[in-house]
C-alpha cells in the first residue's frame, strides 16, 4: 500500500464519474485524434515528405507562420497598451472597453471575417482611405495579419491584466525613492515582472493564429502561393478528395501548435521554479 | 511628511502626456479593431432599412440553416454540460494518479485548429474513413449530414463547461459535501443541494460560452458539412454561401443574428463576472475590516 492510485474519500461516485469522463473523452476527442495520426502513419515516408514539402505547401507555411508571428507581436504591443490603461488609469468608458475586449471571442469567426473584409476592401470604410496611399489591405498578407491581430488581442490583454493588477507598487516606489526615473523603473522593475505574462499572451495568440480559419479566409483572397494559409490548403486538399495530403498537413500544423503550447508550459514551470527558489 | 508622500506618489504615476497617449491608443485600438467591425455588420444589414433587413429573412434556406444551428447547439451544449459536471466531480472531489494529465487532455480541443477538428471526423466516418465502409453498407451517413455537424460542434465546445467548473470546485474542496453526507444525505441529494448551488454561476458562465461557440462554429462544420443548401448548412455556413454569391445584404442580416448573440453573451458574461467579484469581496470583507 505504499503507492495508491487513489486516496481514500468518503464521497461517492468516483468510479462512475471517472469512468464516464474517460469514455466520453476517448470517444469524442482521443480516438478521432488518434485516427488522424494513424492515417498519416500509413503514408510511406517518401510520399509523406513530398506532401508536406511541395512549393505551394511551403508557401502556405511561410505565410501562416509569418503572419501569425507578426500578428502576435502586434497583439502583444497593443495588448500591453490596453491592459496597462485598463489597470492603471481611471477614465470614462473604462468598464465598457474592458467588457468589449472579448468581442473577438464572442463573435463567430465567419462573422468577424466578413465584417473585417467589408471594412478593409477598397470600397470599405477603412480600405478606401488606404487605397490612395497604395496600401492594399484586403486580399493581401496585410489583411490576413489584421484579422489575426483581431483574434489574438484578447489573449494578450486577458493574460496581462492579472499580472499588472498584482504589481503592488511598492517595488516601484522603492525604485523611485532610490532615484530611478519612471523610464528606468519601467524597464528594470515593471517589465521583468510582467514579461512571463506577456510571453504567455504572445504564445497563446500565436498558437490560435496558426490554426485560425474563419476570420481569415474571407479577407485572404486565397491565391495559391500568395495568400493561401495552411488551414485553407487542408480544406482544398479535402475537397479534391486527397485525404492523405490533408491529414499530413494537419499533423504538421497540430505538432506546431502543440510545440507552442508546450513552450508556454515549460516557461511557466521554469518561472514557478525560480519563484520557489527565491522563497 | 506629506511632501515626501506626494513625491512618492508622483514617482509611481505616469506623466500626463503618457497617460493621454495610452488612453488615446486604447480608445483608438478598441474603436477601430473591436467596435467598427461590429458596427459594420448592422449597417450593412440595414443598408435598405428595416424592410430590406426583414426581406433578407424571406428565404427558406436561411430558416433551415437557423434550425440546424439550433439543433447542433441543443445537442452539444447539454452533452458537454453533463460531461463538465461529471468530469469536475471526479477531478475536484477525489485525488488520483494522472489527474493533471487528464485536465490537459480535456483542454486538448482548444489546441486543435477548427479545420482539423472537422477533419478528424472525416477520417473516422467519411467514405474513405475507418468506419466509412461499414456505415455505407448499413446505409448510415454521418459526414455531409447533420450527425457530422453535431459531432464537430460537440468536439469544438468540449472543454467549455469543464474548464470553468474544475478550478472552482477544486478551490471549494469537499468539506461541505462531507458534512452533508455525514448528516445522512444521499450522494444525489448532496450533489443537487450542496455542490450544484455552489457552482451555479460558473456553470452558467461555461454554458453561455459553450452555446456561443456552438452556434458560431465555422471551420470545423465547414469541413464535415458538404455545403448542401437547405440540408447541411448551419447559419455561419449559410452566411459564407450568401457572401460568396455577392448577396452581401442578406449575409450581413444573418451575421447580425450571430452578432446579437455574441453581444448578449458578452453582456451576460460581464454581469456574471461582476457578481462573482461581489461574492468574492463579500467573503473577504471580515478580514479586511479587522480592528487594528
Amino acid at each position: 500500500m505504499a503507492f495508491k492510485l487513489k486516496s481514500r474519500s468518503v464521497l461517492p461516485g468516483f468510479g462512475l464519474t471517472l469512468g464516464l469522463t474517460l469514455t466520453y473523452l476517448s470517444l469524442v476527442v482521443l480516438i478521432p485524434l488518434a485516427a488522424l495520426f494513424l492515417k498519416t502513419a500509413t503514408i510511406p515516408w517518401d510520399r509523406l515528405w513530398l506532401m508536406i514539402s511541395e512549393p505551394r505547401v511551403v508557401a502556405s507555411y511561410k505565410l501562416t507562420f509569418g503572419a501569425s508571428l507578426v500578428a502576435a507581436a502586434v497583439s502583444a504591443l497593443l495588448g500591453f497598451i490596453i491592459a496597462w490603461t485598463l489597470v492603471r488609469y481611471r477614465f470614462p468608458g473604462r468598464r465598457i472597453i474592458d467588457a468589449i475586449i472579448d468581442m473577438p471571442f464572442a463573435l463567430p469567426t465567419a462573422v468577424s471575417g466578413i465584417a473585417l473584409t467589408a471594412l478593409l476592401s477598397k470600397n470599405g470604410w477603412i480600405g478606401r482611405y488606404l487605397e490612395p496611399l497604395g496600401i492594399k489591405a484586403a486580399f493581401s498578407p496585410l489583411g490576413i495579419t489584421i484579422a489575426l491581430v483581431f483574434i489574438g488581442l484578447p489573449f494578450v490583454v486577458r493574460t496581462l491584466q492579472p499580472a499588472l493588477e498584482e504589481l503592488d507598487g511598492e517595488a516601484e516606489e522603492a525604485a523611485a525613492s532610490l532615484g530611478a526615473s519612471r523610464f528606468t523603473t519601467f524597464v528594470r522593475v515593471i517589465f521583468p515582472s510582467i514579461l512571463p505574462a506577456l510571453l504567455t499572451g504572445f504564445a497563446l495568440a500565436f498558437a490560435r493564429a496558426i490554426g485560425e480559419y474563419g476570420s481569415v479566409v474571407f479577407i485572404a483572397g486565397n491565391m495559391p502561393m500568395k495568400t493561401e494559409i495552411t488551414s485553407l490548403l487542408i480544406v482544398t486538399k479535402l475537397e479534391q478528395f486527397d485525404i492523405a495530403a490533408a491529414s499530413a498537413l494537419a499533423v504538421v500544423m497540430l505538432l506546431a501548435s502543440f510545440a507552442v503550447l508546450l513552450a508556454i508550459n515549460v516557461l511557466q514551470w521554469r518561472i514557478a521554479k525560480r519563484y520557489r527558489g527565491v522563497m | 511628511m506629506s511632501a515626501t508622500l506626494t513625491d512618492k506618489r508622483r514617482a509611481v504615476r505616469d506623466p500626463h502626456w503618457l497617460r493621454g497617449l495610452m488612453i488615446g491608443g486604447t480608445l483608438l485600438a478598441a474603436g477601430l479593431l473591436l467596435l467598427l467591425p461590429l458596427a459594420v455588420i448592422f449597417i450593412e444589414a440595414f443598408r435598405d432599412g428595416w424592410r430590406g433587413y426583414l426581406e433578407s429573412f424571406n428565404d427558406p434556406y436561411a430558416w433551415q440553416a437557423i434550425r440546424l444551428t439550433i439543433i447542433a447547439a441543443a445537442v452539444a451544449v447539454p452533452l458537454n454540460l453533463v460531461f463538465g459536471l461529471v468530469a469536475s466531480w471526479a477531478i475536484a472531489k477525489f485525488d488520483f494518479f494522472g489527474k493533471s494529465f487528464l485536465i490537459s487532455l480535456i483542454d486538448l480541443p482548444f489546441a486543435v485548429s477548427p479545420v482539423i477538428s472537422g477533419l478528424v471526423y472525416v477520417l473516422m466516418f467519411g467514405l474513405q474513413g475507418w468506419l466509412g465502409p461499414w456505415l455505407s453498407a448499413n446505409n448510415l451517413q454521418i459526414i455531409f449530414a447533420a450527425p457530422g455537424i453535431i459531432l464537430a460542434t460537440v468536439f469544438v465546445t468540449f472543454p467549455f463547461v469543464a474548464r470553468e467548473l474544475i478550478p472552482l470546485m477544486q478551490e471549494q474542496g469537499s468539506e461541505e459535501e462531507q458534512a452533508a453526507l455525514s448528516l445522512g444525505a444521499s450522494g444525489w441529494q448532496t450533489f443537487w443541494r450542496v455542490t450544484l448551488p455552489n457552482v451555479k454561476w460558473a456553470l452558467l458562465y461555461g454554458v453561455i460560452l459553450c452555446n456561443a461557440r456552438a452556434m458560431g462554429e465555422f471551420g470545423a462544420v465547414a469541413v464535415v458539412s458538404g455545403h448542401i443548401r437547405g440540408k447541411t448548412n448551419t447559419l455561419p455556413l449559410h452566411i459564407e454561401l450568401l457572401y460568396n454569391e455577392y448577396n452581401s445584404r442578406a449575409a450581413f442580416a444573418m451575421a447580425s443574428l450571430l452578432a446579437l448573440l455574441g453581444v448578449a453573451t458578452l453582456a451576460v458574461k460581464t454581469i456574471i463576472e461582476w457578481r462573482l467579484r461581489q461574492v468574492q469581496l463579500a467573503s473577504l470583507e471580515p478580514s479586511t475590516v479587522e480592528p487594528s
